[in-house]
């Protein structure tokens, strides 16, 4: 896997302009969601978009709300309240037209491990109906992509843990999706492994202007150019570029601004449900 | 500055990529079940050692008369042959179900709910992958009692195969239905409990219903509502080229009742959004 594309803080992205047939729609629109388990409440009216071609950060601590988030926006919970919408598509009238943009990582790993590489590959483009030989031809070229082509006849039990990461990245974007969520996908892997995922992702972003939501409790992931939502309690705290954050709330860096913004939500006492 | 077009997807699936999913799930059920051997043997053992040891243990104490669809005497070996291979659909719709909690449990149930296609569309391609594993083993059986002296007519080889469907959509639905209500991999043995052997054992797998009347006629009811009795009776029939109407229109009617069932309980907004997110997320 490349690592040309550095998590740098500062870095300039290339120059390139995306457009796409559908102009100006977001990748995400997330307008006024919220969700309730019984009278515990997740999720709390949260509103934000993510971009096509942008990598946005989705930061908050364990229990923020994130794979909650996560579940309503790829429809394995329903939406509660509130509208979702992928490229215009809006997920509870036309789930099908949203979910075939979207690729997604989820937290816990979701390969199955007594199938081999090409073999999970394939089930997965049989889900979104591409036929044996195309799915074939593009999950050969993306295990090339990942340095896992010598794999493909590998049981999945067998690869590492970032290898499986890597895998189910290439899983996520074998029917070429426009949008990919990834939830906390380098929970649990080594420093190697989690900036060869962090670089190939990025990547995706300035090569194939792919929209990027990218869930995390870590701070060092998250870069100035990059959109950021901060996710506290259920609640969105701020949504906008890093560096405007950080300056909004007079901190030096990301780790700092984010607590002042948990903080003053406290003192506030806005996160009371 | 470069300048990247992308072209949206057109909208909607076309005939070819349903049949394609359909396809994917089968032919993953297909690889599962060819991995798992243990499943494989188990599956034939069960029957075959009701066929074996209990029917020969059993033949001289149960007289068959002549009931339809035989129109002679028939050993009792010959009688509970379709409500074995019953017994197996019954228990593979259970461990369809199975590896359905399995699955949600392990995540991977998620990589098929997140598929674009309809969800009750991609709950139908599993119900209908279970049941051709599950036809495969009923034919596996058969072979094996062939040389058992089970031999129905050749033609009933052909003609069981609908109503051997039929019955495996419906077992299997009931299994889909029960999965979706079982919250965690350990409840499953309760279900093998309260549903498997009671379905088995109240029904005409074993024992002719005028038989069970006369001992019981509070059970011959009990036995005549059970919806398992008419997929062993339409098995039955159509082994020997016959049909049970009954039996044909009970086992439509519970398969699209238990298929309805089982798509409205994988409803997001009805089923997983109650149970919340898996251990560790948040």
């Amino acid at each position: 896997m490349s690592t040309t594309h550095a998590p740098i803080a500062g870095q300039t992205p290339p120059d390139v302009h995306f457009r796409s047939d559908a102009t100006e729609m977001p990748a995400l629109s997330i307008d006024g969601v919220s969700h309730s388990y019984g009278a515990r409440r997740a999720l709390i009216d949260v509103n934000f978009i993510v971009a096509p071609a942008k990598f946005t950060a989705l930061l908050g601590l364990n229990g923020a709300g994130k794979s909650t988030l996560f579940s309503v926006i790829t429809r394995l919970f329903g939406v509660q309240a509130g509208r979702i919408s992928i490229f215009g598509y809006d997920i509870r009238r036309d789930p099908g037209e949203a979910l075939r943009r979207m690729g997604v990582v989820f937290q816990p790993r979701t390969l199955d491990l007594d199938l081999s590489v090409m073999q999970n590959l394939q089930y997965h483009a049989a889900l979104h109906g591409i036929d044996h030989p195309e799915a074939r031809m593009r999950a050969g070229e993306l295990l090339a992509r990942i340095g896992l082509a010598d794999r493909a006849g590998s049981k999945v039990r067998d690869l590492s843990g970032g290898q499986m990461r890597r895998l189910e990245i290439a899983r996520a974007l074998l029917h070429r999706p426009r949008l990919l969520l990834l939830d906390e996908a380098t929970v649990g892997l080594d420093v190697k492994a989690r900036a060869d995922i962090f670089n190939h992702v990025r990547q995706l972003v300035t090569e194939q202007g792919i929209g990027v939501l990218w869930a995390t409790h870590l701070f060092d992931e998250i870069v100035p150019s990059d959109d950021l939502v901060v996710l506290h309690q259920g609640r969105v705290l701020a949504h906008g570029q890093v560096a405007r954050i950080i300056a909004d709330t007079g901190a030096q860096d990301i780790n700092s601004s984010f607590m002042r913004l948990t903080e003053t939500a406290a003192e506030f006492g806005s996160l009371s449900p | 500055m470069i300048s990247v077009i992308i072209k949206d997807q057109p909208a909607g699936f076309s005939f070819a990529q349903y049949v394609t999913c359909l396809n994917g799930i089968v032919w993953r059920e297909g690889l599962r079940f060819v991995h798992q051997r243990e499943r494989f043997i188990s599956a034939l053992v069960r029957p075959l050692v009701w066929l074996f040891i209990f029917a020969a243990g059993f033949r001289q104490v149960l007289g068959i008369s002549i009931i339809p669809p035989y129109e002679t005497y028939i050993l009792y070996e010959v009688y509970i042959t379709p409500g074995l291979m019953a017994m197996i659909q019954l228990f593979n719709g259970m461990q369809s179900s199975l590896s359905m909690v399995y699955d949600r449990e392990m995540g991977n149930m998620r990589t098929l709910l997140v598929s674009p296609m309809p969800r009750w569309y991609l709950l139908f391609c599993k119900l209908l992958a279970g049941t051709v594993v599950s036809v495969l083993q009923v034919y596996a059986f058969l072979l094996i009692a062939w040389f058992w002296d089970i031999e129905p007519p050749p033609i009933g080889y052909l003609t069981v195969l609908p109503a051997l469907v039929l019955s495996g959509l419906m077992l299997g639905a009931l299994g889909m239905l029960i999965s979706s209500g079982i919250r965690q991999l350990e409840n499953f043995a309760g279900v093998m409990n309260f549903v498997i052997f009671p379905m088995f054992f109240a029904s005409s797998a074993l024992y002719p219903l005028w038989r069970v009347q006369e001992g019981s006629p509070m059970l011959y009811y009990v036995c005549l509502f059970n919806p398992f009795t008419h997929a062993v009776e339409l098995t039955r029939f159509a082994l020997y080229g016959q049909m049970n109407w009954t039996s044909l229109a009970v086992v439509s009617s519970c398969t699209a009742i238990f298929m309805i069932g089982a798509v409205f309980a994988y409803d997001p907004s009805r089923g997983l959004s109650r149970r919340g997110p898996a251990g560790g997320e948040t």
